[in-house]
């Protein structure tokens, strides 16, 4: 491996979530030599507590047809990349096809979601109506509920089988992965020209590519090149029983909760939505409230044991949509700011930053936003 | 959110200390001070007086200002006001300087109680935050209105922008606004509508209308004519 003791490389990408890492292994597979640097250890951030689910249709709302439409396009890549990543680590990443069912308990509830579902409608989505009955035939432990939307497509995968399995994969294409902190930023003539890191040591790239979550505002970077990224917190829970008598068979959406079916006996009850900045305490409000939604709308989680609660932060911008592609200073690549939608996102970000490095013609965030 | 604060042509925001940390970068707050609003900071999530007291009092350390929008709620499924919660929570805030704008029910007995105690406005609800049903009781709303000496504003419940022109054609002297924007398809297009709602009400008011009649009253008199039989 030449790239290993150099400190020489043609991309240097600074964080190793799913994001992070799906950009540094396809750009790997393509024949870059790739350093990856991450402050803590693979999937840290917000990777670990992500509950994986790719279900672009139920992120569907009004006034974000761009987002949806990358959502959309991603989720497509979405079978080839879990196989091929499957292949080159050698292991599973809980890749499941699922699909989802969006419930609403009462009568409001199923005024908001008969909205969704028309909106769902007018964009072509795939979804269908689901009476009371036709809910229980798909998820018989539903509680009393008045209405569904059953969107047959959405999947999910798990985050923490996805990061070790990216990181083996990337590392299988000759990728070199280090634990250190980014302390600065090296310039050569006002352009990137790669990172320095805590141990003093410098790191020479072509190319950064920032993948650095809710951190990637980082005081390392200089002014003009800090992309507008706050966290958004969310607190998720991991309940467990048996994997022969899951709770529910597919991904069940609430007005307030959303729960994801693991194939162990795990399952994912997520994610409240909090602007706190930087805090990622676990409250007893944040527990109480997705307990109390999982309860409603699936009576038999009381039976499950509570096994994690964890809170991540988002990183978000003002439109919600990702920040792909060149950023204000030559050299420099962002691929941050996916919100609720890391994980969906994860290929379609990694298809166009690899493309992007290997072509040597980054495009600007804002028209890769636009195509 | 930006184009939405923008179209309403609103002056203040009123954020939840709560749910929002407002030192923390790029937060809501940053957003309202780079707009150059005032956020008005409010203690939703708060069901006792001595909650709300101590929410206020953190929201003065945290926004550097002594108004605070006080909400204490009596329940989480209906989301109302606590009456007697509220009065204490108001009586103890006026007494520690703070300018008090409580969200109150349209009670107008209550509504008084609350400008006795030293209330700067009142705010009472037309229907239950984030229904939208619109104003229930305008009859409770007109006598508030009748008989405050403060500004009334009103506080939730607001579904569309009618809603508001009627708020301001009781005699409000505002209304705040959250769901009903916030949640609309195109929450920009809204914010603008609310904007033109609250001035073609507030003008209506002031424009003097007409008495409602049983009957039909031709709107072109005829006294006068020449008769022509």
């Amino acid at each position: 491996m030449a790239a290993g003791h150099s400190d020489h490389y043609d991309v240097i990408v600074v964080g190793a979530g799913v994001v992070g890492l799906s950009c540094a292994w396809r750009t790997a597979e393509r024949g870059l030599r790739v350093l990856v640097i991450e402050r803590a250890r693979p999937g840290a951030g917000a990777s670990n507590v992500a509950a994986g689910m790719l279900a672009p249709v139920g992120e569907a709302t009004w006034g974000e047809d761009r987002l949806l439409d990358l959502a959309l396009e991603s989720h497509r890549l979405w079978p080839r990349f879990a196989e091929e990543l499957a292949a080159a680590a050698g292991g599973e990443i809980g890749y499941l096809d699922l699909g989802a069912l969006h419930v609403a308990l009462d009568r409001d509830e199923a005024a908001e979601l008969r909205r969704r579902f028309e909106l769902m409608r007018s964009l072509d989505l795939e979804a269908d109506w689901a009476r009371p009955r036709a809910c229980r035939e798909l998820e018989p432990g539903l509680g009393s509920v008045t209405a569904g939307v059953h969107a047959p497509h959405e999947t999910a995968v798990d985050p923490r089988s996805l990061i070790v399995a990216l990181a083996a994969a990337f590392e299988a294409a000759g990728g070199r992965l280090e634990v250190a902190e980014v302390t600065a930023a090296v310039l050569d003539r006002e352009r990137f020209a790669g990172v320095r890191t805590q141990d003093g040591r410098e790191h020479r790239a072509r190319a950064t590519v920032l993948a650095a979550g809710s951190w990637s505002a980082a005081e390392w970077l200089p002014a003009e090149a800090r992309p507008s990224i706050r966290p958004v917190k969310g607190q998720i829970l991991t309940l467990r029983g048996p994997a022969s008598e899951p709770v529910c068979e597919r991904i069940v959406v609430g007005e307030r909760v959303y729960l994801v079916p693991r194939e162990d006996g795990r399952l994912i009850v997520g994610a409240t939505i909090e602007e706190q900045g930087f805090d990622t305490r676990i409250t007893a409000g944040g527990v109480h409230e997705l307990l109390r939604e999982a309860y409603r709308a699936l009576p038999d989680v009381a039976e499950l044991e509570l096994v994690e609660a964890n809170a991540g932060l988002r990183p978000t911008t003002p439109d919600n949509l990702p920040l792909i592609g060149a950023g204000e200073v030559a050299g420099l690549l962002l691929a941050t700011g996916h919100y609720r939608n890391g994980i969906l996102l994860a290929p379609v970000t990694a298809e166009r930053i690899a493309e992007m490095l290997e072509s040597g013609h980054p495009e600007p965030v804002a028209e890769v936003a636009a195509r | 959110m930006e184009a939405a604060l923008h179209a309403s042509g609103t002056e203040i925001v009123t954020v939840a200390l709560r749910r929002v940390d407002p030192a923390a970068q790029g937060s809501m707050v940053e957003l309202i001070e780079r707009l150059g609003l005032f956020a008005l900071p409010n203690t939703a999530g708060c069901y006792t007086a001595r909650d709300a007291v101590r929410a206020a009092r953190l929201a003065r350390e945290a926004f550097e200002t002594d108004w605070v929008k006080l909400e204490v709620i009596g329940d989480d499924r209906t989301l109302l006001p606590d009456a007697v919660e509220l009065l204490a929570a108001t009586e103890t805030l006026v007494d520690d300087g703070f300018t008090v704008l409580p969200y109150t029910n349209d009670d107008p007995v209550l509504a008084r109680r609350l400008e006795d105690a030293g209330c700067a406005a009142v705010m009472p609800l037309g229907s239950p935050i984030g229904s939208g049903a619109g104003i229930r009781n305008p009859y409770n709303l007109r006598i508030i209105v009748e008989a405050a000496t403060v500004p009334v504003i009103l506080d939730a419940g607001i579904g569309t922008a009618s809603d508001a022109a009627l708020a301001m054609e009781l005699g409000c002297d505002g209304v705040l606004l959250a769901s009903s924007v916030s949640r609309a398809a195109d929450p920009a297009r809204m914010a603008a509508a609310m904007r033109g709602a609250v001035e073609a009400g507030y003008e209506a008011r002031r424009a003097g209308r007409i008495p409602r009649r049983l009957h039909a009253a031709a709107s072109t008199p005829d006294e006068g004519l020449p008769d022509l039989g």
